[in-house]
């Protein structure tokens, strides 16, 4: 009897539950209003289905439930009945599936006129790309991805010249233009995910996968991803804003071609790629050009030089010997430094600029580091004090999937009142955090790992300035915390 | 599901431990197996059907590779069939009671299947010193799984081959001795078609694993 | 020589020590309840790796020692033990293993030497398992479905020791249940007692026996996709990894399909759903048609309909791969056969509950987690339309709609069955009647609870929430409700989980100081309660075989005074029904 009532009550609860409940559907902001018909048409079936069957369950148990002296009727089977009900329920199930296949087939195929889009995954952030001018991407390959080109576009690839990169987890939508979401992802699986767009899909490494839809309602939402990606994957967050055209043209005007990001490092003499090819590989977060001691050997009147070995032999630091060391560094190590450099694999261009800007700095005249003129940077924060140019800098490149900036517990070390502190290494030694530390954890993350912390950060290919700004933000929250 | 039902049995109750019942769920149950190992390489197929269509897929049998000429290979086939055919000799001589030229048989069918056993590993060495090493190639992983798996069922029904044999020497009643029998011939004939099987995957070329996925539908 | 041990293997000897009877035992009674013991206790296990899931959900923090790998190896270690560790050896090494002989009036397996293999399998397998706890990096925390290239490269936890130990605990898993399915299938189809035709088996034996066949067809899929990651893993092998850049390094992998792992995981996937569904829905048969009084309504359609569903669960795989990147057209197909396999399903609901109408109904505790569990059930299956409709799936996919989903319809509902049916059988193994009062409240906390955890649950669902996130914080489109409901949903999760002692202390209480049950408390038809000692004796029917003259639901026969006849009266006693099964 209790039984009966309870059944009863959760049905009639369940329904009052839907009705009234706080959690609905986000709004929509997408042409997929279809996609919520087909929803509610679903929930109204199954909704009267659910209740009904209840009901009569309910009803059941309190008519029939034993009684002194009741008697069940020996009624073994009905096949008429139970044909009917099978006909009913395949009628039910159609009337579900019809329409159902017929949403989807529109998301199937995509519009004519939609304009394409590239979502690019890796752990744990989104960077982008839009089409040039020719209306065509350049192709991909995982094998030239490295740090200048982080996209892995086909540098001899014509159409991929003026492909536009966005270097940030921050999208721009046209306003009422259906577009193609083109998904790609450098390591493992994610999944592009906007709750008020409604649709997602699977990136998928060695694939492209896609879906469309049309933006319809101007604002700012939440990008998601939607399939487990590692320990970072609760965090790995970007914003697609939905602008009128005149904002996004605006917009449009910021972003670099894939052509300025490879030239500037072409353009100038040797010793001058080498120069920004130090900065962009991150080498000068342990090579110091002032004849200061690093973490590695400093540059300064190192060419030439005679070097002892850890192995006690001795050798002239002369063309061979730097560029072994660049790709094999593990092979011959200078004595009294660690064995903390990982292998470069530079092309012959590159190692040849590198030498050249290395035995440029044998002679005194040599400018120091502070006189490298920045790298194009990406269109990030070009206004605000340091410290606000950092802030945003850490929101779109993903910093904060994995370091909190409110002290808890994150996958990598909290930022705030981190910069000063004294860190454990994982060898054992210990380390004061500061500029030095910081720019060489971001560039060369694997070098010095705190003690704690698993080595999952791929190294990111700042430039000096956002670099600078990033630290300014760092240290910003370590004397927040102080004031508060 | 066709089976006879065990009320016709009349001595029924008796027969729980009745060695001809023992007997027919022995067969029902290599049966089962059967299928299942068959589920096993069918699904190998699939995946190696699909796998197979990607383009750095490289074929061991294509025209400047080590299996071009798979002349080893068809060796190989031809002695796992003289082990076959070995057991097809025994469960002939059995049913005719024969009970010395079903031990005879038996050994043959052994040796071969341990000649096979000997060919493929020695075929793994040679590929092996040629630099073909299992994940230099999705060709390659395929051939060592498939031929490693291979050979790991054939081992496992060695020991069944071991059992059987013991029974031969041991005076096993000829009826049950040749149900043995005719189990382990059952299984080593399974095994040389899933060898077939496996052979014409090695050695197929990409266009007719295209054609076939492309008929299947994916 | 030989041939007198090998005989002798056959036979039923009977154990003389406490080693060879109770440890090494090949009594089919013994390793059902070895198994049982086994599978609720890494049941328990993952219950409280729930638990600590839900802490951090709930009160994000509150617990220091769960950080993010921390929390994504339980969920992972949660998943794989429930469904394959507790339900599937549950189902098949525990409830199969005590019932498919008794039920089908056999002395034993057929094969009791390889069924008692199967458990120490199985016990391996689970050893394996749980070592992963103890290893540098701890268990995989990849996701219980394993998806590569995530897996085995940088950012999971487990990906030194934990994700080799799962997959080979998988498979001596799988061999282990190979070894067993193996006993079930021929058991049934060769060792049935006289009379016992395929249509007067109890639908319980039909549960089992079509699961097992499913089982034994879906697992090697399972095995196929372990074994070519562990190859990937070990031996750099490019089977599923693709080209990638993980954490700013190139691998080495080249061309691999990560999709085609999928395909072979769902493959085994949406099959092992059925593999814990179908033994469910034949207990839970009988379980309403003896409480009801009456024959379970439409037995053949019954029996149809769970090889139809058996036969379907074969080609609806990739409906769990909607939005993973496959060729979109195989939505249109595998929406259409998921949407199908309702029918036959939704057939078994309307029978179950047509067998109540005109019943004589007694509330006994089993009967309450029947009924308790078509509720559910009938809650999960329709929320399966949604999500097997690919349209629907888009926003709903990945989200804790699925959560919910599949929580209620492979989760809650068959642990109801299961309790359900060890109030029932508990008396035929103990001999010992369940404390009822501790039952009944464990009832109401278990169904009650459950339900208040999972209905709200689909609502975060369609607010967009994502699933397997460590946690929340910060999304513009989550509201501070949700975070509340999440905090609610914790407590009943953990009040629920609590009470779960109660069951543990029943079961504990109740052998040695419960009510003695008798050989038939609940009045029963089929032959597992007519054996001549309670609980049954090695080799369980004593002299003589029961011989069967009608099928196992001859309950209120019009015409004979008790309410019930059991299947060895014969035709001279009380009329048959249907001479035809």
């Amino acid at each position: 009897m209790v039984l009966a009532l309870v059944l009863i009550l959760l049905a009639v609860g369940s329904v009052i539950f839907h009705l009234f409940s706080v959690w609905q559907e986000t709004p929509l902001a997408s042409n997929w209003g279809m996609i919520d018909d087909t929803i509610a048409m679903t929930m109204a079936i199954t909704g009267f289905v659910f209740v009904a069957i209840v009901f009569f369950m309910g009803y059941c148990v309190i008519r029939y439930r034993h009684k002194e002296g009741r008697r069940a009727s020996f009624e073994p089977e009905n096949k008429k009945l139970e044909w009917w009900l099978m006909a009913i329920t395949t009628l039910g199930i159609c009337a579900l599936l019809a329409p159902g296949l017929i949403v989807y087939n529109n998301f199937v195929h995509v519009p004519d006129d939609a304009s394409e889009f590239e979502a690019v995954g890796q752990q744990w952030l989104w960077t982008f790309r839009l089409a040039g001018k020719d209306g065509k991407m350049g192709t991909v390959d995982v094998r030239h991805m490295n740090i200048d080109n982080p996209f892995g576009i086909n540098p001899d690839d014509p159409n991929g010249q003026d492909d536009l990169l966005i270097h940030s987890n921050h999208m721009h939508l046209l306003l009422d233009q259906p577009v193609k979401a083109l998904l790609r992802s450098k390591d493992v699986l994610h999944n592009f995910y906007v709750p008020q767009f409604r649709v997602k899909m699977d990136l998928v490494p060695g694939l492209v996968s896609y879906l469309w839809f049309t933006p319809t309602v101007i604002g700012s939402y939440e990008i998601l991803c939607s399939e487990y990606c590692g320990v970072g994957h609760y965090n790995m967050r970007g914003r697609v804003t939905v602008d009128t055209a005149a904002d996004y043209q605006q917009w449009l005007a910021t972003l670099p071609t894939f052509a300025e990001t490879l030239t500037q490092s072409s353009s100038d003499g040797l010793t001058e790629q080498g120069k920004k090819l130090a900065t962009s590989q991150g080498c000068l977060a342990c090579h110091s050009v002032d004849g200061g001691k690093s973490l590695g050997p400093g540059w300064k009147s190192l060419y030439g030089k005679t070097e002892t070995l850890v192995d006690g032999s001795t050798i002239e630091v002369d063309d061979d010997y730097l560029k072994q060391s660049i790709v094999l560094p593990k092979a011959a190590i200078v004595d009294g430094y660690p064995d903390v450099m990982v292998a470069y694999p530079l092309s012959d261009e590159q190692l040849d600029a590198l030498l050249a800007y290395i035995k440029s700095l044998a002679d005194d005249e040599n400018p120091a580091i502070e006189t490298v003129p920045p790298v194009t940077s990406p269109p990030a924060a070009a206004t605000g004090s340091p410290a606000e140019q950092g802030k945003v800098l850490s929101q779109n490149q993903g910093c904060l999937a994995c370091h909190s900036v409110d002290g808890s517990k994150s996958i990598g070390p909290g930022w705030k009142g981190l910069y000063g502190k004294t860190e454990q290494l994982i060898d054992g030694s210990s380390v004061v955090v500061d500029d030095n530390y910081l720019k060489q954890s971001i560039l060369i993350p694997n070098a010095a790992l705190v003690h704690g912390y698993p080595d999952v950060m791929a190294p990111y290919p700042l430039n000096n300035k956002q670099l600078e700004a990033l630290v300014a933000y760092i240290k910003s929250l370590s004397t927040d915390s102080e004031k508060e | 599901m066709n089976v006879s039902a065990p009320q016709h049995h009349p001595n029924f109750d008796e027969g729980w431990d009745d060695p001809a019942i023992a007997a027919r769920r022995k067969k029902t149950a290599l049966q089962v197996m059967l299928a299942v190992i068959t589920a096993l390489f069918f699904l190998f197929t699939i995946a190696f059907l699909i796998r197979a269509q990607y383009p750095d897929y490289e074929s061991l049998a294509a025209p400047w590779q080590p299996l071009a000429n798979p002349w080893l290979l068809w060796v190989n086939s031809g002695i796992l069939l003289l082990a076959s055919l070995s057991f097809h000799w025994a469960v002939v001589s059995a049913r005719s009671e024969n009970i010395n030229a079903t031990r005879d048989g038996l050994y043959l069918a052994g040796f071969f299947t341990v000649m096979f056993l000997i060919s493929q590993l020695w075929l793994w060495q040679q590929l092996i010193a040629l630099g073909y090493y299992v994940n230099s190639n999705p060709a390659n992983s395929f051939f060592y799984l498939f031929t490693g798996l291979h050979g790991l069922h054939l081992l496992a029904g060695l020991f069944l081959w071991l059992k059987t044999l013991r029974e031969a020497r041991g005076g096993l009643p000829l009826s049950l001795l040749q149900s043995s029998v005719a189990l382990c011939a059952t299984y080593w004939h399974f095994l040389f078609v899933v060898w077939l099987l496996l052979f014409s995957l090695i050695v197929g070329d990409q266009a007719t694993f295209r054609a076939i996925a492309a008929f299947c539908g994916f | 020589m030989a041939y007198a041990e090998d005989a002798e293997r056959e036979t039923l000897h009977h154990p003389k020590s406490f080693w060879t009877k109770y440890v090494w035992s090949q009594d089919h009674k013994v390793i059902a309840i070895q198994y049982s013991l086994t599978a609720i206790f890494a049941g328990l296990v993952a219950l409280v790796l729930s638990a600590l899931m839900r802490m951090q959900i709930g009160f994000p923090g509150a617990l220091e020692f769960i950080d993010q790998n921390a929390y994504y190896q339980f969920m992972t270690m949660h998943g794989m033990i429930m469904v394959i560790y507790l339900l599937t050896a549950l189902f098949l090494g525990g409830f199969g293993n005590y019932l498919i002989p008794l039920m089908c009036g056999a002395r034993d397996m057929v094969f009791p030497f390889l069924n008692m293999l199967s458990y120490w399998f199985y016990l391996l397998s689970v050893i394996i398992l749980m070592s992963s706890f103890f290893v540098p990096g701890g268990p995989t925390g990849a996701g219980w479905t394993l998806y590569p290239p995530q897996s085995i490269s940088a950012g999971t936890p487990g990906t030194e020791w934990g994700i080799v130990l799962m997959m080979i605990s998988l498979a001596v898993f799988i061999v282990a249940a190979t070894m067993g399915g193996l006993n079930y299938v021929t058991t049934v189809l060769q060792a049935r007692t006289h009379g016992m035709s395929l249509f007067r088996l109890p639908l319980t034996v039909w549960g089992i026996f079509i699961a097992t066949v499913l089982a034994l067809l879906a697992f090697p899929a399972l095995f196929v996709s372990a074994i070519m990651l562990l190859f990937d893993k070990l031996l750099g092998t490019s089977f599923f990894m693709p080209a990638m850049v993980s954490m700013g390094q190139t691998l080495d992998y080249n061309g691999g399909s990560p999709i085609l792992f999928q395909h072979l995981f769902w493959f085994f996937g949406h099959p092992e759903v059925y593999i814990v569904a179908l033994p469910a829905f034949g207990l839970v048969s009988d379980l309403i048609s003896t409480h009801a009084r009456k024959p379970i309504f439409g037995y053949k359609m019954m029996v149809w309909a769970i090889v139809a569903i058996g036969v379907l669960s074969f080609v609806v795989w990739a409906h769990h791969m909607y939005v993973s990147g496959m060729n979109p057209y195989f939505g249109f197909f595998f929406a259409t056969t998921t949407l199908v396999i309702a029918v036959p399903t939704a057939l078994k609901v309307y029978n179950w509950v047509l067998t109540l109408f005109r019943g004589d109904i007694h509330l006994t505790v089993p009967m309450l987690f029947a009924l308790a569990f078509i509720l559910t059930f009938l809650n999960g299956g329709l929320t399966g339309l949604f999500l097997g409709n690919v349209a629907v799936d888009l926003p709903l996919s990945d989200t804790y709609f699925v959560v919910a989903h599949f929580h209620m319809v492979m989760g809650v509902a068959p642990i109801l069955v299961v309790f359900g049916s060890i109030y029932h059988w508990y008396p035929k193994i103990t001999g010992r009647m369940l404390n009822d009062t501790i039952g009944r409240l464990h009832f109401w906390i278990t169904f009650i609870g459950t339900y208040t955890i999972y209905f709200p649950m689909h609502y975060l669902g369609f607010l967009g929430m994502p699933r397997r996130y460590y946690a929340y914080e910060d999304y513009d489109f989550i509201p501070q409700s949700a975070h509340d409901l999440n905090s609610f949903i914790t407590v009943v999760a953990l009040i629920v989980g609590v009470s779960q002692l109660l069951f543990l202390f029943n079961l504990f209480y109740s052998y040695f100081k419960g009510k003695p049950a008798g050989g038939n408390p609940w009045k029963a038809t089929s032959l597992e309660w007519l054996t001549p000692q309670t609980p049954p004796a090695h080799g369980n029917w004593g002299e003589k075989l029961p011989v069967v003259h009608r099928w196992a639901y001859d309950y209120s026969v019009p015409g004979v005074a008790e309410d019930y006849v059991p299947q060895t009266v014969p035709e001279s006693e009380a009329p048959i029904h249907d001479k035809g099964i």
